[in-house]
């Protein structure tokens, strides 16, 4: 196996695409714990974007509460963060998201995932788990690994507005800047 | 100070504010004032700061308030600094401190009468920091904190007062939610 070609041929979603399509959903709120997954690829370009408003918060069941919030008035957001807060906050979007049916909608970077994998074959214990838990938790999601794959996340965002559902999009490679 | 007693103090206070309260401050708030902008529905483990942040920054023409408790505040301490950096001038939030967590068997919190909720929201960055242990004092300052400039922050040394329902069915229902957005849409309307 030639692991230089194999490499050459993955291909990885578009930052600024992300972020057209972030704009596209209208979404006003970027609400973030920092992740080294998404942070050159998004987290910088919106904390530099003046069509974004950046909320920092220090651990991610906050953004869960603060998202779920703003939506009593139709104020979109996102919540930007890594797998680890995802698993650190399942409570809250239990509570917020489900139980409340609230639109929280989350953009979770995927740290340790191999690009050339899916999530369930990585050999990371913390990256193979995230799909069974959130299919567990009954909650929906959209992995997002290949540029076309971007295409979709305005949409399902608004659907999420639209329904007062939570969704979770998982990017399975790290976004180019 | 008893606490239903403040929270007389604060309805005299409050007008077309949004509301966020926790627990057994919460089900006497509701005994006490109920309105449609009381915001009822926080999950648990301490996020009503974080709601209240949510909503402060959303609705920037109107007022937040939360009505935190220690035990709950001591589950999302990192909401202080969240709360402070984002500087919403909106953003009022009292702690009712008790010393327990008083809806779950009245145990004491984690360093009950140590520790500095005043101490920790100043070092935070809030903007005004207050610490209320009289009945007579707060009654005579409390217009005046919810008008200063938030984030502000205040410690209401707090007993038990007269005990009202805990209707934990309403607090998580789809009715409560649905309440609350249609008065927001109205108020903001």
């Amino acid at each position: 196996m030639n692991i230089n070609s194999d490499s050459a041929a993955i291909r990885y979603p578009s930052g600024s695409a992300i972020i057209d399509q972030l704009k596209k959903a209208e979404v006003q709120f970027i609400v973030s714990v920092p992740d080294i997954v998404t942070s050159n690829g998004l987290l910088w370009p919106i904390s530099e974007d003046p069509d974004f408003k950046l909320v920092r918060v220090c651990k991610e069941d906050e953004g869960v509460s603060i998202c779920g919030a703003m939506s009593y008035n139709n104020t979109r957001a996102l919540l930007l963060m890594q797998q680890t807060g995802l698993m650190d906050s399942l409570n809250a979007i239990r509570a917020i998201g489900m139980d409340y049916q609230l639109p929280v909608c989350m953009m979770v970077g995927l740290q340790g995932k191999e690009p050339e994998r899916a999530a369930v074959d990585s050999d990371s214990y913390g990256v193979n788990i995230i799909e069974p838990v959130l299919q567990a938790m009954q909650i929906s999601y959209k992995v997002i690994e290949q540029p076309e794959d971007v295409d979709t996340i305005a949409d399902e965002l608004s659907h999420a507005y639209q329904t007062s559902s939570t969704v979770i999009l998982i990017l399975g490679r790290e976004p180019t800047k | 100070m008893r606490r239903d007693l403040a929270l007389h103090v604060l309805k005299d206070c409050i007008g077309d504010e949004i509301v966020v309260a926790v627990y057994q401050t919460l089900f006497d708030w509701m005994a006490i004032n109920p309105r449609d902008l009381n915001y009822v529905a926080t999950g648990a483990m301490g996020q009503a700061s974080s709601h209240g942040l949510g909503l402060a920054l959303a609705n920037p023409q109107r007022q937040v308030i939360v009505f935190d408790g220690d035990g709950s505040l001591l589950m999302n301490l990192g909401s202080l600094v969240s709360i402070a950096n984002a500087a919403p001038e909106n953003f009022h939030h009292l702690v009712f401190e008790n010393g327990t967590y008083e809806v779950n068997g009245a145990h004491p919190i984690p360093g009950q009468g140590r520790v500095d909720f005043a101490g920790m929201a100043e070092a935070a960055g809030y903007r005004t920091v207050e610490t209320f242990t009289d009945l007579n004092e707060f009654t005579l300052s409390a217009k005046q904190f919810l008008q200063s400039p938030g984030p502000a922050f205040a410690v209401l040394k707090i007993e038990p007062g007269e005990p009202y329902p805990r209707d934990y069915g309403y607090i998580h229902s789809a009715d409560a939610r649905q309440r609350f957005r249609k008065a927001l849409q109205f108020a903001n309307s």
